[in-house]
């Protein structure tokens, strides 16, 4: 039984120790070495890297992150949630194509796909230059280069991951709770409120995380769509490792990035299990 | 962007699905018509440098590896040195300096025969004892190098690398958006109002901080942080009228007519000008402050197992129909005068920064290795880019 289950969990064990708990464990090694006057790594010990993470600077650029970052989410939310729930109501023969299309962006690299934008949201690009055609502008609208393109190029980027996993509990949603609820007099509001919505729950979840920690670590889109006007904790990441030579107080800043994201899963796992057991006593 | 500090030749690498039009465009003309010429007349050579070198069994063979930027050797070198020499080449491509000094750093300086990096890069591999003392002796086409090319402040003499080619960092802009021709830095830190949000600077931390540390006296390779702190403020201020910091889409913007004035490199500015339609409207110049000479260079690494085959690719490249052929690919100089001399005369006039002379170029600051004033730069950078 034992042996059935170390063959079976074998693969992925072995695939999380060399592509997880490995290059954690190098950055947990290398946060608290020091760097060496033309890069690479020296095996000193010291704490001087958490010190200098201390840097009110950084610690700046680490709430401008997160800002941007619960923004993207929450608007992925508020799209991607009737989105999904649209998808989940069509007739089944329809949902797979859809899906499919939901997921099609997938197959060109975020890179290129981010370059699109500027293409469109640029002063003499698409949106712009239609609405000048149409006479509703004569001054181009600053689309590019600012939050605005950060937080649409994160949304965009992350879109079918909020949709994925809310799609996937609406799915499974059994049909009966609503029409019981409806039967007790509760209206497509309060249905909504009080049934469908804490059931996927887990679903909005999932998709919460799984568009919220890509976008805070993402340093394309600030970039590209933010002209690199402003610099999100995944700028700065990479900036000390390819353009400082300093991997310690890179993996230092990974590090801090993260335990915080860390503490962020735990918390919603923790906020998930009060509640599924609130469910079950009620 | 994802760019970093090479010289613009890597940057061009990284945004070189976006530059491939414009390069196809001009390379691809005068690279096809040039093929047919540079291979009869390669073979000719072979003969030649052939019989009075090595004679006896040591005839370079086998294989190596060398590493390069992604497009930045013209299409059928390998294949040409290949086929003269019997010599095999792996060509390994990376897409930025940091990517090969990454690579380097974790194989202990192993794995490569010969590696093309940015200057400064070139130094750095260099304090940390990976790179070959060159022996001139095996380089018989190194006396097709301009003078100039001994006395880059990075490396005299290139004990250690060899440029392959080199350019400075100015303005390119729309003769036809920018009302006053640009003459200083200035006009870039301090733009003119109706060129607020129409000028862009570069990303990568060396050239962005190139403008401010030009018109206030430093040196491009300054360590002095209350210095850095002098041209942060300056930079700060500039911000608010910029359209963006951009490394790889600058020249698309000035084609667009979405930027009028902006930071570039020599080579990049080229790429704006032989767009087909506003191309002719688009010229560069170097502020009066000064700017930049920057070099990308090829070194052999200490633990090469085949240096004859390394010197042999070296010595190839720097033949003069071979050089020209990176000129035609690249629209950067290269440091091979009898290699400029073979360009095509439309292609000179077409780009005229290419007519740059080595002793122009060298009134150019060269680019250094940061050593342990790296971090600093990169804090200071940061607090530009983070700053309101």
């Amino acid at each position: 039984m034992l042996r059935r289950r170390l063959i079976l969990l074998g693969p992925a064990l072995a695939w999380w120790a060399v592509f997880l708990a490995v290059p954690v464990a190098l950055v947990l090694a290398y946060a608290f070495l020091t760097r060496g006057t033309f890069g690479g790594v020296v095996p000193t010990f010291t704490l001087d890297n958490l010190a200098r993470a201390a840097d009110p600077l950084y610690l700046r650029v680490l709430l401008f992150s997160l800002r941007v970052a619960a923004i993207a989410t929450l608007v992925a939310l508020l799209i991607g949630y009737p989105a999904a729930y649209l998808i989940a109501t069509l007739p089944p023969r329809w949902r797979t194509p859809v899906l499919i299309l939901t997921v099609l962006p997938f197959w060109t690299s975020l890179l290129i796909r981010t370059y699109a934008w500027i293409v469109i949201l640029n002063r003499e690009g698409l949106i712009n230059r239609g609405l000048a055609a149409a006479g509703l502008i004569d001054q181009p609208l600053e689309l590019l280069n600012n939050e605005f393109a950060i937080e649409l190029g994160l949304v965009y980027g992350y879109l079918p991951l909020m949709i994925l996993p809310i799609y996937a509990s609406i799915e499974r949603l059994n049909p009966d709770l609503r029409e019981a609820s409806a039967d007790l007099g509760g209206g497509p509001l309060r249905t909504f409120r009080r049934v469908t919505l804490p059931l996927t729950l887990p679903g909005i979840a999932a998709g919460c995380i799984f568009v919220f920690v890509p976008s805070l670590g993402n340093f394309i889109v600030p970039d590209l769509l933010g002209g690199g006007l402003s610099s999100m904790v995944g700028n700065l990441i990479q900036s000390q490792f390819l353009r400082a030579r300093d991997w310690p107080f890179g993996a230092m800043l990974s590090l801090i990035l993260i335990g915080l994201m860390g503490a962020l899963l735990f918390f919603q796992a923790w906020l998930l299990g009060r509640q599924r057991r609130e469910a079950l006593d009620a | 962007m994802t760019t970093s500090p090479q010289a613009a030749p890597q940057g061009r690498r990284f945004g070189a699905a976006f530059a491939a039009l414009a390069l196809l465009a001009a390379a691809c003309t005068t690279g096809t018509s040039s093929a047919g010429p540079t291979a009869g007349s390669t073979t000719a050579a072979t003969a030649g440098s052939g019989t009075s070198a090595p004679t006896e069994a040591a005839r370079p063979s086998g294989k190596i590896v060398v590493s390069n930027w992604d497009l930045y050797f013209p299409e059928t070198l390998i294949a040409d040195f290949t086929a003269e020499t019997g010599i095999e080449v792996e060509w390994v491509k990376h897409t930025t300096n940091e990517d090969i000094v990454g690579k380097l750093d974790a194989a202990n300086g192993t794995g490569y025969d010969v590696v093309l990096v940015s200057a400064s890069f070139a130094e750095g591999l260099n304090n940390r004892g990976w790179l070959e003392t060159l022996d001139h002796g095996l380089l018989t086409n190194i006396s097709h190098l301009a003078p100039e090319a001994d006395q880059l402040g990075y490396d005299p003499g290139n004990t250690f690398s060899i440029p392959y080619t080199w350019g400075t960092t100015g303005l390119c802009y729309r003769t036809d958006l920018v009302p006053v021709p640009p003459t200083s830095w200035n006009d870039l830190l301090k733009p003119a109002p109706e060129l607020d949000k129409k000028v862009t600077m570069l990303a990568t931390d060396r050239w962005l901080l190139l403008p401010a540390l030009k018109v206030l006296g430093y040196s491009l390779n300054e360590t002095d942080q209350a210095h850095l702190e002098e041209a942060r403020d300056l930079l700060l201020e500039t911000k608010k009228h910029l359209l963006a910091y951009d490394d790889t889409t600058f020249y698309s913007r000035l084609v667009s007519g979405e930027a009028a004035l902006v930071e570039a490199w020599d080579g990049w500015c080229n790429y704006g000008i032989a767009d087909e339609t506003v191309g002719s409207k688009i010229t560069y110049m170097i502020p009066s402050e000064g700017t930049d000479l920057w070099a990308d260079t090829m070194t052999i690494l200490k633990s090469s197992s085949n240096k004859p085959a390394a010197y042999a690719f070296i010595d190839y490249i720097l033949r003069p129909e071979i050089a020209k052929t990176v000129v035609d690919l690249t629209l950067y100089k290269v440091p091979n005068p009898d290699a400029m001399a073979l360009v095509d005369p439309a292609v000179m006039a077409q780009f005229p920064n290419l007519a740059m002379t080595p002793a122009e170029l060298l009134e150019g600051e060269p680019l250094r290795d940061l050593g342990a004033a790296a971090p600093l730069w990169a804090n200071i950078v940061t607090q530009i880019t983070a700053g309101q």
